[in-house]
C-alpha cells in the first residue's frame, strides 16, 4: 500500500472519530504528513482515542518535543537599502525578542502505528504564562524521558508526570536553555579555582557573534503557482 | 540485630563499561537491583541549539558527532529532511551511494558494537577482530570523503563527490617492509567500488569467525540468555525501535515499511528474534551485518552500471562546479550567495526518518521560512532504549548490568545530543 493510500485511510479513520465529538480539532495534510492540533484540554481524550481505537492504533509515540515560537519569522537582517557608505555586517544584534505569541509554546508528538504503519503528528498550543499539560505517560510509558527533556529545555510542565526532573542539564543549572530568549552563549562558564581548589561558576565572559545573520526570505519559488503575491496583484490590475 | 537496608551503589561516569558518561545510580538489595536512575547528559552539547543559529549545511557536521558511530546514517536523516522541505529529490545513483554507505555504515556500527559488548561480558579477542574489518570500512569513509569518520558527506541533494576512481593505498614510508606493503595493498588497486566488492566477498567469512567465537560459546550463551528480557508488548509501550524491537519478535523495519531512498529497489531479509533476551538481540545484529553485505553488493553492482550525476543541478540549493564559476556570472553569484547565506527553505514542518543502525533516527524541523532552522529535533534511538534501563535492569544482578548496556548499544553523542 503506497504512502498516498495510507494517508486516506489515516483521514478516513480521523474523521470517523474525531468530526462530530472534537470540531476544534484540526487536521491538515502537508508534504506527505498529518498533523493534528489538539486544544490543551481535550488531549488527553483525543489521545487516548488515538491509542486504543483499532483503525488508528498509535501504539507507539515515537517522540515528544517542545517548540518556541518567540522569535517566529524575525531576522536579524536589518538593512532595507543600501546606505552611502556600504553595508555593515547589517546583525541587528541586540534584536529584543517581540512579545511572545499568544501561544508561545507547543509540545509536539509523533506517533507511529506498527499495526496501520500510519504515522501522525499532534500538536498542542500553551500559552506563557501557563505551559502545563496533560502527560500521555499512562498511554505510553516510553514518553517518561521525552516528556522530561522537554520539561528541561523549555520549562512545560506535564501534568501527572512521575518523575518531572531535569534531565540533559548540569545538576543545579538555572533556566531553560532552548528558549529563545536563552542565549546561544549560556549565562555561566566553569573553571577550576586553584585558590579555592574546587570548580566555580561564573558569569560567561564571551561576546555573543552572529557569523551569518538570519534573513526570512519570501522565495516565491515554494509557493503554489510561484508567484509571489505582490507580483500576482500588480499583475491582475495592470 | 541490625537493619538491612538497601544500598546506593554509584556506576560510572568513568567506568569502562559505561560505554561514554553514562552515571547509573543503583539501588541495590544485596547484589541484586532494586532501581535503576541512570543520569545522562554528561555530554549534552545543544546541538539542537547550536542548528538554530547556523545555516542549514553547516549543521551537516552535527549530525556525524551525535551517533558517532553511525555517522553518515546520521547525516541521512537530516539531509532527508532538508529535502523533504524543500521538495527535492536527489539523483537515482546519489540515492544508490547512500543506500550503500548507510550499510557500510551499519555495519561499522554493529561491530563496533559487537567489540564492546563481547569486552564487557568477558571476551578480548572479538574486540580485535572487529576493529579490524572497521578498519578497511573507516578507508572507504576516507576514499569518499576525506575523513574517516565525520564525514558530511550526504548533502541536501545528493552526495559531496562521485566515489573516487582510485582506492587510497598504504604508502611505504609508514610501513617496514615491502612485503607488507604488498600485503596492505592487495585489494587497493583499483577502484573504490572494487575495494568494496572484495569486502564483501571477504565479510560473510568473517562473520562466520565472530560467530565462532561466540555464538555457542557457553559463558557468552551464560550472560545473555534470559537477561534483560523485553515482551513484545512493553517494546512497544516503551518506544523501541531497531534491533530492540525485533528482537522481541516485531518485524518492523523502516527500510521495508517505510522505505526511503532506494531500499525498494534492493533484496534483503528482516531478522526477528522471539524471547526478546540479549541473545537474540546479539543474534539479530549478526544477521543484520549479513543482509547489510548483501545490500552492498547489490548497490556495487549497480554503481558498476549506472554512471551519472549525483548532485542536482539546481545551484539555489547545491554549489554550481569550480570550472563554472570561473567564466560564468551567474554561476559565482549562486556561489557567492550559498555560502555567505545559504538557501532558504518554504515555510513548514516535516518529520524525516530512516532505520539507523540503533533505531530509528528521526529529524524533526519546523522552519519559519529563514536560512536556518527554526527548531530543529533529533529523535535519537537510544534516548528510548535508556530509558527503558529501570524496566530492564530491575531484579538482576549487577554484572548483568554491564551486558543490559551492551545490549543497547548505547552511545551517548545521540542520548545527550
Amino acid at each position: 500500500m503506497s504512502l498516498e493510500d495510507r494517508l486516506d485511510d489515516l483521514e478516513e479513520a480521523l474523521e470517523e472519530y474525531l468530526e462530530e465529538e472534537y470540531q476544534d480539532c484540526t487536521w491538515k495534510r502537508d508534504k506527505g504528513e498529518i498533523t493534528l492540533t489538539v486544544p490543551r484540554e481535550k488531549l488527553l481524550e483525543v489521545m487516548t482515542l488515538l491509542r486504543r481505537k483499532r483503525t488508528l492504533g498509535f501504539d507507539q509515540c515515537i517522540d515528544v518535543c517542545g517548540v518556541d515560537y518567540a522569535a517566529w519569522k524575525q531576522d536579524e537582517w536589518e538593512v532595507q537599502d543600501a546606505p552611502n557608505t556600504g553595508f555593515s555586517r547589517a546583525v541587528e544584534r541586540d534584536g529584543e525578542i517581540q512579545p511572545a505569541p499568544k501561544s508561545r509554546f507547543a509540545v509536539v508528538y509523533h506517533l507511529l502505528s506498527l499495526s496501520n504503519n500510519f504515522r501522525l503528528r499532534v500538536k498542542t498550543f500553551l500559552d506563557e504564562d501557563y505551559p502545563v499539560v496533560d502527560s500521555v505517560i499512562d498511554l505510553w510509558n516510553g514518553v517518561n524521558w521525552f516528556e522530561r527533556e522537554a520539561f528541561d529545555m523549555f520549562g512545560i510542565l506535564f501534568n501527572g508526570h512521575p518523575d518531572l526532573r531535569r534531565i540533559l542539564t548540569d545538576y543545579g543549572f538555572v533556566g531553560h536553555p532552548f528558549r529563545k530568549d536563552f542565549p546561544l552563549i549560556g549565562q555561566v562558564e566553569m573553571r577550576y579555582d586553584e585558590k579555592l581548589g574546587r570548580v566555580v561558576y561564573e558569569p560567561v565572559s564571551i561576546e555573543p557573534r552572529v557569523n551569518t545573520p538570519r534573513v526570512v526570505r519570501e522565495d516565491c519559488r515554494y509557493l503554489p503557482d510561484g508567484i509571489a503575491p505582490e507580483v500576482a496583484e500588480e499583475e491582475a490590475d495592470g | 540485630m541490625a537493619e538491612i537496608r538497601n544500598f546506593t551503589l554509584n556506576f560510572g561516569p568513568q567506568h569502562p563499561a559505561a560505554h561514554g558518561v553514562l552515571r547509573l545510580v543503583l539501588e541495590m538489595d544485596g547484589e541484586v537491583i532494586e532501581r535503576a536512575d541512570p543520569h545522562v547528559g554528561l555530554l549534552h552539547r545543544g546541538t539542537e541549539k547550536l542548528a538554530e543559529a547556523k545555516p542549514w549545511n553547516q549543521s551537516i557536521g552535527y549530525m556525524d558527532r551525535l551517533d558517532y558511530v553511525s555517522m553518515m546514517c546520521n547525516e541521512h536523516g537530516y539531509v532527508g529532511a532538508i529535502e523533504k522541505l524543500l521538495g527535492i529529490e536527489p539523483p537515482v545513483r546519489a540515492q544508490y551511494i547512500r543506500v550503500m554507505f548507510d550499510e557500510i555504515t551499519r555495519i561499522l556500527n554493529h561491530l563496533l558494537w559487537l567489540g564492546s559488548h563481547a569486552l564487557d561480558v568477558g571476551a578480548m579477542t572479538v574486540f580485535l577482530y572487529a576493529f579490524r574489518e572497521r578498519e578497511d570500512l573507516m578507508d572507504c569513509y576516507e576514499a569518499v570523503s576525506g575523513a574517516r569518520m565525520h564525514a558530511t558527506y550526504y548533502r541536501p541533494g545528493g552526495v559531496y563527490r562521485d566515489l573516487p576512481d582510485q582506492m587510497t593505498r598504504y604508502e611505504k614510508e609508514h610501513l617496514g617492509s615491502e612485503r607488507e606493503l604488498k600485503y596492505r595493498n592487495r585489494a587497493r588497486g583499483g577502484s573504490l567500488l572494487d575495494f568494496i566488492e572484495d569486502f564483501t566477498e571477504r565479510f560473510p567469512k568473517l562473520v562466520d569467525e565472530y560467530e565462532a567465537l561466540l555464538t555457542d560459546n557457553r559463558i557468552w550463551k551464560q550472560r545473555l540468555v534470559g537477561i534483560g528480557v523485553v515482551s513484545p508488548e512493553r517494546a512497544r509501550q516503551l518506544g523501541f525501535t531497531g534491533p530492540m524491537l525485533r528482537g522481541s519478535g516485531i518485524a518492523w523495519d523502516l527500510r521495508k515499511k517505510q522505505p526511503y531512498a532506494v531500499y525498494d529497489q534492493v533484496d534483503f531479509d528482516i531478522p526477528v528474534g522471539t524471547n526478546g533476551d540479549c541473545y537474540d538481540r546479539y543474534l539479530v545484529r549478526i544477521e543484520e551485518m549479513r543482509q547489510s553485505n548483501r545490500i552492498i553488493r547489490q548497490c556495487v553492482e549497480w554503481l558498476r552500471a549506472n554512471p551519472g550525476p549525483v548532485m542536482i543541478g539546481d545551484h539555489k540549493i547545491a554549489p554550481p562546479p569550480r570550472a563554472e564559476m570561473k567564466d560564468d556570472m551567474e554561476a559565482l553569484i549562486h556561489h557567492f550567495k550559498l555560502f555567505t547565506e545559504g538557501y532558504a527553505t518554504p515555510e513548514g514542518e516535516v518529520y524525516f526518518s530512516v532505520e539507523a543502525p540503533k533505531g530509528e533516527f528521526g529529524c524533526y524541523i519546523v522552519s519559519d521560512g529563514a536560512n536556518k532552522p527554526y527548531r530543529l529535533k533529533i529523535r535519537a534511538p537510544g534516548f528510548a532504549h535508556m530509558a527503558a534501563m529501570d524496566e530492564m535492569a530491575k531484579g538482576h544482578m549487577l554484572a548483568d548490568v554491564v551486558a543490559i548496556i551492551g545490549t543497547m548499544d548505547i552511545v551517548f553523542g545521540e542520548i545527550d545530543r
